[in-house]
């Protein structure tokens, strides 16, 4: 008896549950839920977008780590690069001048030789016009000697004396 | 022998010694009073105590919101009753007309015992019961379901609007304490049992439901006007609370929901000629809102009388065992009650939870796509 009444549900109360429940739904879905779950969804984003964000930062930061390190080792390859070609230009030039150096004396070589063989020329024919005249003197010494002995043997020192050549 | 007591009760806890403190009063009280509860039964029976009364009133509807009693003179605030009666149209008058249901108005009457008993009755000139008046009086289940929602609107107002302020911001006071349930509630008992990209239309509705039923549970359990209505405790709020839910679940079933209500994926005998299973989804359909209503209803209810009847046990050991026993008594009521009220604290979380969980899951199946 005194159950029955409990659990017999009362049409008054029902009616003002569902008016009041209603009432409640609508306005606290306009003016509760609605700015709260938005409030909770951008903050969820803003934090999410931080933390991407902060992401991306570190990974700038890597990379620029990553280009520092390509820079320096640029650096040091140009460095390298410039020393070997300095070597480089600095054998080249030295073994030019070397070069250089060689032909001059070459030059120098050649020309002195042909001063000499001028020279040697000079000298030869100066000697040779020397006994030229030596013979000559010979020649008249023993010409006058014997030539009015033998004219045929003055013919023949002449023939020897064109013979002879100084070497 | 003496340091061994102290020592004994250096291990007792202080609620252990309460406890052991009340059972031994009780008892002492209990020996000493056989004699007097002979003598007071005689001189008590005019008033004596009615524990089923006691309880039921407690945990019952009223017309009035009964507040104290000190000696013979209720205190308790009045409530608009609202009848409309098929002689005399709309009625509209406070509660305490009636004088706490002890005097007649307007040909009205609250009905005691009977099958009208604790209704409100109309009259006819010679006194006897004509009619029963269309009885939509705001009642202190009604009144208390206002308290539950204004004070949700206080709370969800204020904290949407501290959202609005703090945009970007952390969340401060009364902001910080809410938005974690309400997380809670999107991750764990929303997106899982409803699915990622549907949930959000169910929202507002699970959100309200579970901050009505924890706000109502947990006011139910303040003894202080204006709280202390017993609101989920009563079947009437808790059937339009699964009304609400059923209702919903019934307009947003799809395709898939339907056909697996009239044309299960079960052998074909058991479709044919007897539709047994599509007989027992269909009952399904409304079990499921109807143990909803049963659970919570029962659930609140139960807490309420267990806390009335320990109560209760004070003036009935008073009325039969005399004052004495009564005092004894209460230490130990009281601590029953006090655990009993924490464990309702707990309970109302729970039940708040599951009934949100369980619409939730229901609306998860009335939009499931597929079983894959």
């Amino acid at each position: 008896m005194v159950l029955a009444t409990f659990v017999t549900p009362d049409y008054g109360t029902i009616f003002w549950m569902v008016i009041i429940f209603g009432i409640a739904l609508f306005f606290l879905g306009k003016f509760a839920w609605k700015p709260i779950i938005k409030a909770l969804k951008d903050r969820e984003k803003s934090i999410a977008e931080a933390l991407s964000s902060s992401e991306k930062a570190k990974e700038e930061m890597a990379k620029l780590k990553a280009g520092n390190e390509k820079i320096m080792t640029e650096a040091r390859q140009e460095k390298e690069n410039i020393l070997n070609e300095a070597k480089k230009i600095k054998e080249q030039i030295v073994g030019e001048a070397r070069e250089e150096a060689q032909k001059e004396g070459q030059k120098i070589i050649e020309s002195a030789r042909q001063q000499i063989n001028t020279e040697k020329q000079a000298a030869i024919s100066d000697i040779k016009k020397g006994i030229n005249e030596l013979s000559i003197e010979i020649a008249e010494k023993i010409i006058r000697k014997e030539l009015k002995d033998n004219e045929d043997q003055k013919a023949l020192i002449n023939k020897i004396l064109k013979e002879v050549k100084i070497k | 022998m003496f340091e061994g007591l102290i020592k004994i009760l250096r291990s007792i806890s202080p609620v252990k010694f309460l406890i052991i403190l009340g059972v031994f009063t009780f008892t002492i009280f209990c020996a000493q009073n056989v004699q007097a509860k002979e003598e007071s039964s005689i001189s008590d029976s005019k008033e004596k105590f009615n524990p089923g009364k006691f309880v039921m009133e407690h945990v019952s509807d009223a017309f009035e919101w009964h507040i104290a009693t000190f000696g013979k003179t209720n205190v308790s605030i009045p409530l608009p009753i609202i009848l409309h009666s098929n002689t005399t149209g709309w009625n509209f008058f406070w509660s305490s007309k009636f004088k706490h249901g002890t005097a007649e108005y307007k040909n009205f009457k609250i009905a005691k015992g009977g099958d009208n008993d604790g209704k409100i009755v109309e009259l006819n000139d010679t006194g006897e019961v004509a009619d029963l008046p269309l009885d939509l009086s705001i009642t202190k289940t009604v009144a208390g379901i206002l308290v539950s929602v204004i004070l949700l609107f206080w709370i969800f107002l204020t904290v949407a609007n501290s959202a609005k302020r703090n945009k970007d911001k952390a969340p401060k006071g009364l902001q910080n304490l809410i938005e974690p349930v309400i997380i809670f509630i999107i991750d764990e008992v929303a997106k899982p049992t409803i699915g990622e990209n549907k949930y959000e239309k169910f929202l507002p509705f699970l959100l309200t439901t579970f901050f009505f039923i924890l706000i109502s549970n947990l006011t139910g359990l303040i003894p202080i006007f204006p709280f202390g209505a017993n609101v989920t405790g009563n079947i009437a709020v808790t059937l339009v609370l699964s009304l609400f839910t059923f209702v919903i679940t019934t307009f947003s079933g799809n395709k898939h929901y339907w056909k697996d209500i009239y044309n299960p994926n079960v052998p074909w005998w058991l479709k044919f000629p007897i539709p047994l299973m599509p007989v027992i989804e269909l009952t399904g359909v409304f079990t499921k809102p109807f143990v909803l209503m049963i659970r919570l209803f029962a659930n609140m209810m139960a807490g309420h009388m267990t806390v009335a009847v320990f109560v209760s046990l004070i003036f009935i050991f008073a009325s039969s065992m005399g004052d004495m026993t009564g005092y004894g008594v209460s230490v130990i009521s009281v601590i029953f009650s006090g655990f009993m009220l924490l464990l309702d604290v707990l309970v109302s979380f729970i039940q708040a939870y599951v009934f949100t969980l369980l619409s939730a899951l229901y609306f998860g199946m009335a939009t499931e796509e597929n079983h894959s």
